[in-house]
């Protein structure tokens, strides 16, 4: 009988109706501004350099360049230091004098973080990130961009604590190396 | 010789197409801003009341340089703007390029890895066969309900995604040798809650369009591909195995780790708007027998091949074209490579794009109205049409 078909269909959307009120997975949606989501771990927007201890001088990032070279879109922008200051580990580096990244650019793709030898640049998870103006305001400069390791264990906790193993890690095998011809001398005289 | 061709004749060289009445020809020109092109797409047509007779389509719209871009990117720095192509599919995007990087690098690819793969590429071809029949379903005049029952199954496959890949459709998931980032054991029992809970989501819409009389109306021998102009024109994907030609690539390729999975390819019989739409129903019944099998078999391993470089990635001379079966059809890359940093060439074989050309042979003698079902069976997005 013509129309069968359609009541058919009527029935499955008078049960996707009343099951939305019972079911979870029937109704997905949350109310946005009042109710949020939290963001997976591995959720990510856009870079921002990250420090230990001091905001200018803690600066994981030595101006090595690689991130601005390799960014598809090329929205980073660094100028490279003259002089050389001592980095969170004491060694002398180099240091950005400038380092912006346009976030109107910026596609998000992480590639920067994947290329960088530092551990330096990681993906925050900040949205909401409207602004009245139009160019200046999305080009988010150097103060902006850093945030602290305590920041970055609270956005990312598991990624975090891997980092920092592994930078605990590289910093032992470098100490290691200078004991080692100290100390393998001492017997022979 | 009709009044049409002589006035064409007499008079000075305007814009071929115009909105002027021209004998007993209506020249229309539908797009770029109507809702159902799915995107920025122009029809030019010809309308005999509202039959068509002429149809032009117009692409560009939507162009932004992808492919000299790959030149003259880094190899790597192509994975993110490939998830821009076919934006509901970043997943077989980036597999597709992956591979013919690959292909071209000669890298080994971890088991683990290609089941992943396997995983995410079924994963994505159920979201943009779901979203496609809630489009069409729109396109119909079905407004807003089968979308949002489409949708809402969508937006849980792209939850994982974002849990896994940390963005939703712009995944940038996969590399050169492997996957970016590991699964853990939680992320699987969800995969398998939704695997477990779609086949409900199938069951309840086919319950809704299959008998139901409008839409038998509005699509049964409704834009007609016939088998041998399928294969002559290049159609790939559902839209040629709709006509009833197998062709799969997951079966004539065996690209990645399909050969080990048991899976059947479903064909139509008359290659109409209504086969091409049950087709994707099908085929989502199939995608799920091979996610089962994949998150049952998946071996513990590392995702990523060590000896690949992620900087200065420079892969020998030579080239080579990795292709895989995306949901929308033949999706391949084709790479040459001088030995530097860049591709030489870079070129996409987008399945849509190629798909679309057949559109006028579909049309004709059709109404508007059918127009926009043809269009909508043919599953295009722009950003991989025009790329």
């Amino acid at each position: 009988m013509i129309g069968t078909g359609v009541l058919k269909g009527m029935a499955v959307t008078a049960r996707n109706f009343f099951g939305s009120y019972f079911e979870k997975d029937r109704l997905i949606t949350v109310q946005y501004p009042e109710e949020r989501e939290t963001l997976p771990e591995n959720y990510r927007n856009f870079p921002f350099l990250v420090f230990d201890n001091d905001p200018e001088a803690g600066l994981r990032c030595v101006a090595c360049k690689i991130c601005e070279k390799e960014c598809p879109p090329q929205c980073i922008y660094i100028v490279k230091s003259d002089d050389k200051k001592p980095d969170y580990m004491g060694k002398p580096q180099f240091y950005p004098k400038v380092f912006d990244i346009d976030i109107s650019v910026c596609m998000s793709c992480q590639i920067c973080v994947e290329v960088c030898p530092f551990e330096a640049i990681k993906m925050d998870k900040v949205f909401e990130l409207s602004r009245r103006e139009r160019f200046n305001a999305l080009l988010i400069k150097k103060d902006e961009l850093a945030k602290s390791n305590d920041y970055y264990h609270r956005i990312h906790p598991v990624e975090a604590a891997e980092v920092d193993a592994n930078l605990a890690a590289a910093a032992a095998a470098k100490k290691k190396p200078a004991p080692t011809p100290a100390a393998a001398p001492a017997p022979a005289t | 010789m009709s009044a049409t061709t002589e006035m064409q004749a007499t008079r000075l060289p305007l814009p071929k197409m115009t909105s002027q009445i021209e004998g007993d020809l209506m020249e229309v020109s539908m797009g770029p801003q109507h809702p159902s092109t799915h995107g920025v797409f122009r029809m030019n047509v010809a309308l005999d009341g509202e039959v068509v007779r002429k149809l032009k389509p117009v692409f560009g719209y939507l162009h932004r340089n992808h492919e000299k871009i790959g030149e003259n990117t880094s190899y790597l720095g192509s994975m993110p703007y490939t998830d821009r192509l076919d934006y509901f599919c970043s997943m077989t995007n980036n597999w597709a390029y992956a591979l013919s990087v690959e292909k071209l690098a000669g890298i080994e690819v971890p088991e683990r890895a290609e089941y992943l793969r396997v995983i995410l590429a079924e994963l994505t071809r159920l979201q943009n066969h779901a979203s496609l029949l809630g489009f069409l379903l729109s396109d119909m005049g079905a407004w807003g309900t089968p979308l949002m029952y489409a949708f809402r199954e969508r937006e849980k496959i792209l939850d994982l995604f974002e849990s896994l890949s940390g963005s939703r459709m712009m995944c940038d998931y996969m590399r050169f040798g492997g996957c970016r980032l590991d699964a853990g054991p939680d992320w699987f029992a969800r995969a398998q809650k939704i695997i477990d809970a779609f086949p409900r989501f199938l069951d309840e819409f086919e319950e809704l369009i299959v008998s139901n009389e409008i839409l038998i109306a509005r699509t049964q021998n409704v834009g007609k591909l016939s088998a041998e102009l399928a294969i002559n024109a290049g159609i790939t994907g559902p839209m040629l195995r709709a006509s009833g030609v197998n062709y799969d690539l997951r079966k004539v390729d065996g690209y990645g780790i399909y050969p080990r999975f048991k899976f059947r390819i479903p064909l139509g019989d008359h290659g109409d708007c209504y086969d091409r739409l049950m087709l994707r129903a099908l085929e989502m019944r199939e995608s799920l027998g091979i996610l089962n099998q994949a998150m049952k078999e998946i071996p513990a391993g590392p995702i990523m091949n060590p000896k690949v470089k992620i900087r200065a990635f420079k892969p020998p001379i030579g080239e080579a074209y990795g292709r895989i079966e995306g949901p929308k059809g033949e999706l391949g890359f084709y790479l040459i490579s001088d030995g530097s940093a860049n591709p030489y060439r870079y070129r996409v074989r987008p399945p849509s794009f190629i798909n679309l050309t057949v559109l006028e042979d579909l049309c004709l003698g059709h109404t508007v109205a059918d127009v926009m079902v043809i269009l909508g069976s043919i599953d295009i997005v722009m950003g991989e049409v025009d790329r």
